[in-house]
């Protein structure tokens, strides 16, 4: 057996070697707690078998061109100058492809990242929750009984006296807010998080939710889910931020309504 | 002045003014105006600095295992980084950092177009040397200072930078926000510094392109080499200067206490900082404007080299030769308009990302039509397993794999979830690492007797082919799985994050991190076949070993001094004349007329 044999079952073995754990999910993402994350997860899985088709059809003729045509003494190669007709068949093929699945994909997006256009909602009954990155740890801040958020001066901000992101306490909307360390959400309720950082670059990642977003000093992004499965879920920081990043994590706890008000009650209280 | 003997194959030729040879070893060696010698020069380096990333790489890969364990000789070369030879986190984040900075910048910029371009498209398009040999010289050592500045940052107190290769704001611009001080200095000025020789170099190949080719050399009869490292030129030209831009603001952001990237109000461990008015996303789009096409620059000569090297090998023209040119303009193009998929989820407006994810599958066209003709190429071919040949399939093999992760990650959508993931990792590492790397690979064996007049051992190669190639796949293949969990990436250990316990995700990482030691380890049967050969390798006499078809082939290996001897060989044919029917050999070289092809009568026997 020449070295083409060997060139093509290698391509071979190593082609099936790496699609088969996707086939059989071996490793996998964990299940999504959302109807965007589903969305998600299907427009992942279409992309997956559209990319994974090309990719044995790819890789299989590739070995079996290494396999077919190796040297015999004597012979010549064939004279080639290429294929017009086939060459615009695939790439047609793979443009159409690329770009059906990106078009599919976008009202997902823009379900999850056009939210100031949708501000105009008659009735915004949704919980909001501030988060507040920085190093190496994530502030919850929930606006209170009164619904409102007061204002915040990070310049104020007391880590140890528990006011890390500088509330105002005297202002009437600052006197009830409510900061923690996790967050907690009730299930079925749309959560709008507003997300802001108070040193360098964070991202707020929820793997169960499916969806991220940076947390940029000086700016503030907006996110919305509305989770459906009652669970304790991990919130891990993907941006690079400093020599902690890798334990900057806390958790979003979705739980039933009775218990995230009784949790709510219990919170006020401290204050 | 020494007469070089014309090869026979040249059928006619126009006689030019000589240059004289440079006398004494340092105007012959170091500061050299040869083309030649800089390529080498280049190459040299990159190999270098290849060996010290890949170092890096290792230290990356056992911390991620091993994290509490002790590596006596850490201690005693980094007593801060690694008191006691255990590596902290911030020691972890600065290897990342100068591991992705010297492999992108030292490696993957400089040995495709500075060593291969250089030594290899003046011979290609019949010229005696580049257009300004000294801008050349002045390149390269310009980049040897910014090779220093980079590597003087682990020496320097606080040590190397932890903001990693993209060095994003405030991260980087704050020095409270970081333990790293001048480190992150030093890598600033050491990339101000590559920009600048990168320009250089980038207008010299340019230049030469457009003006040094022989007669009957048109564009559309141009080596495929010769196009990407055309094109790649023209990336560099008009990327580095943004770079350099952002570099420079940077460097004032972080000394002289202007606020270009920083925000006003930002609190950093209880501490007020004193900046106000800047932006961290507008670090980001300069930063990838570079930084796109900075993706095409490392790997368009690598596409050069296989194009190349798949026809040359399986005897055959290159399947759909034009499309392939206009392809690689297309990828040129793109480009510089698809930056933004890197910054989906920064904050940047989310309307901006319909535009970039569209361009951005538009790129697979360009990919797609490659892909098809390197397949093509190979179809129906008489091939030669040499091992350059073995890189180049390689090479396609690599390409189609990393490629499509790309697929997965250029929608918006799809990049909720795996951006600053492993399967990102994964997909980079797969296509503008070790793809570019056997383009590499791939040049170096092909090359090597011509450079050196002596043989690489074809044996070794072949075991360092499979190794590699086996090895580079099983590091990163299940990368990917990791990014499914998934693991976020610049994580210093993993366990911090409860869902990694829980998963296997130990298991893959002590995977991939064996995976890794044994496919560097199998790099030193590179080095050792590499340095051996240049010494003791066995000669190679023959000016075509290869029975190949470009101008590089028709001078004698090594070439000498001015390449032609002063008489410029007349092109006749494409660049692939591979198997045409009637022919005497298998081959034409570009130089032959259709006399010497098909003997007498022209037309065929």
């Amino acid at each position: 057996m020449g070295t083409g044999f060997w060139a093509g079952i290698v391509i071979w073995l190593i082609s099936l070697a790496m699609a088969i754990p996707f086939i059989t999910q071996w490793w996998w993402m964990p299940d999504p707690i959302t109807a965007l994350g589903r969305e998600i997860d299907r427009a992942f899985m279409w992309t997956l078998i559209g990319t994974g088709v090309i990719f044995i059809l790819a890789q299989a003729t590739l070995g079996y061109a290494a396999w077919k045509f190796g040297r015999r003494s004597g012979a010549r190669a064939r004279d080639m100058h290429g294929n017009n007709k086939l060459e615009l068949i695939w790439t047609s093929a793979a443009l159409v492809i690329f770009v059906a699945l990106t078009l599919a994909g976008f009202s997902v997006w823009a379900e999850v990242r056009f939210i100031e256009q949708r501000a105009a909602d008659p009735t915004p009954d949704r919980l909001v929750v501030e988060v507040t990155g920085q190093q190496f740890v994530w502030n919850m801040r929930y606006a209170g009984e009164d619904n409102k958020f007061g204002p915040v001066d990070f310049l104020q901000a007391d880590d140890a006296g528990g006011n890390p992101v500088g509330v105002d306490r005297g202002h009437p909307d600052g006197a009830d807010d409510i900061m923690v360390p996790e967050m907690r959400v009730p299930v079925n309720k749309e959560v709008e998080l507003i997300l802001k950082s108070k040193d360098v670059l964070h991202n707020f990642f929820v793997p169960e939710l499916r969806i991220k977003l940076d947390t940029v000093p000086g700016l503030v992004g907006k996110l919305r889910f509305t989770p459906d499965t009652v669970g304790k879920y991990e919130i891990v920081c993907s941006e690079l931020c400093g020599l902690g990043h890798y334990k900057m994590r806390s958790f979003l706890h979705v739980v039933s309504a009775e218990d995230y008000d009784a949790w709510l009650q219990e919170q006020a209280e401290f204050l | 002045m020494t007469e070089v003997e014309l090869s026979p194959e040249v059928s006619e030729y126009t006689e030019v003014h000589r240059h004289p040879e440079p006398k004494g070893f340092i105007a012959k060696w170091i500061f050299s105006v040869d083309h030649k010698v800089i390529g080498i020069q280049y190459l040299l380096l990159a190999l270098v600095a290849a060996f010290v990333g890949m170092g890096l790489s290792l230290l990356v890969r056992l911390r991620l295992v091993w994290p509490e364990r002790s590596f006596g000789i850490l201690g005693d070369l980094f007593p801060v980084g690694a008191p006691d030879g255990v590596m902290t986190p911030e020691f972890y984040l600065a290897m990342l950092t100068m591991h992705g900075t010297i492999m992108v910048f030292m490696v993957l910029t400089t040995a495709p177009q500075g060593g291969f371009g250089n030594y290899f498209l003046p011979i290609q398009i019949g010229a005696a040397d580049m257009a300004f040999p000294r801008l050349n010289m002045l390149s390269f050592w310009t980049t040897f200072v910014s090779f220093s500045f980079l590597i003087a940052a682990f020496f320097v107190e606080g040590g190397a930078p932890m903001a990693g290769w993209t060095g994003y704001p405030p991260l980087s611009a704050v020095p409270e926000a970081a333990v790293q001080g001048i480190g992150q200095d030093l890598w600033v000025v050491s990339i101000a510094f590559f920009c600048i020789a990168s320009l250089l170099a980038a207008l010299n190949f340019i230049v030469t392109t457009l003006d040094l080719r022989a007669k009957g050399l048109t564009m559309m009869r141009l080596p495929l080499t010769v196009w990407t490292w055309f094109v790649t030129a023209i990336l560099g030209l008009l990327a580095f200067g943004v770079l350099l831009a952002a570099g420079v603001l940077l460097l004032m952001d972080r000394n002289m206490g202007t606020s270009f990237f920083v925000p006003g109000g930002l609190v950093v461990s209880d501490k007020a900082i004193d900046h106000s008015g800047g932006s961290p996303i507008l670090w980001q789009h300069l930063f990838w404007f570079f930084g796109h096409p900075e993706v095409y620059i490392a790997i368009l000569p690598g596409m050069g080299v296989t194009s190349h090297l798949l026809a040359t090998f399986a005897r055959k023209q290159v399947y759909g030769y034009k499309a392939m040119v206009y392809a690689i303009a297309a990828i040129g193009i793109l480009g510089f308009v698809v930056w933004g998929h890197h910054m989906f989820v920064s904050g940047m407006s989310p309307y901006s990302a319909f535009v970039f994810s569209v361009l951005t599958m538009c790129i697979g066209v360009p990919s797609a039509i490659k892909t098809f003709n390197w397949i093509g190429t190979l179809w129906g071919g008489q091939i030669r397993f040499t091992s350059p040949m073995l890189y180049s399939i390689g090479f396609v093999s690599l390409f189609v794999s990393g490629g499509l992760s790309g697929i997965f990650l250029g929608q918006p959508t799809i990049d909720l979830y795996f951006h600053d993931t492993y399967f990102v990792v994964a997909h980079f590492h797969l296509i503008m690492g070790v793809a570019a790397i056997f383009g590499m690979f791939a040049g170096v064996a092909f090359w090597f007797p011509k450079m050196f007049g002596r043989w690489m051992d074809e044996g070794l190669g072949k075991i360092h082919f499979w190794c590699t190639f086996i090895g580079v796949y099983a590091i990163f293949g299940p990368m990917h799985y990791l990014g499914m969990l998934p693991h976020p990436r610049r994580y210093a250990e993993f366990t911090g994050v409860d869902y990694l316990q829980t998963g296997s995700a130990g298991e893959l990482h002590y995977f991939i991190t064996i995976a890794a030691m044994f496919t560097i380890t199998a790099q030193f049967l590179f080095l050792f076949n590499f340095v051996k050969s240049i010494f003791a390798g066995k000669p190679c006499t023959e000016a075509n070993p290869w029975e190949a078809t470009t101008l590089e082939w028709a001078i004698p290996s090594p070439p000498p001094h001015d390449n032609f001897g002063g008489k410029v060989p007349h092109i006749y044919r494409g660049s692939y004349d591979f198997s045409l029917p009637g022919a005497k050999r298998d081959f034409a070289m570009q130089c032959n007329k259709d006399e010497a092809v098909y003997g007498s009568a022209a037309g065929g026997d």
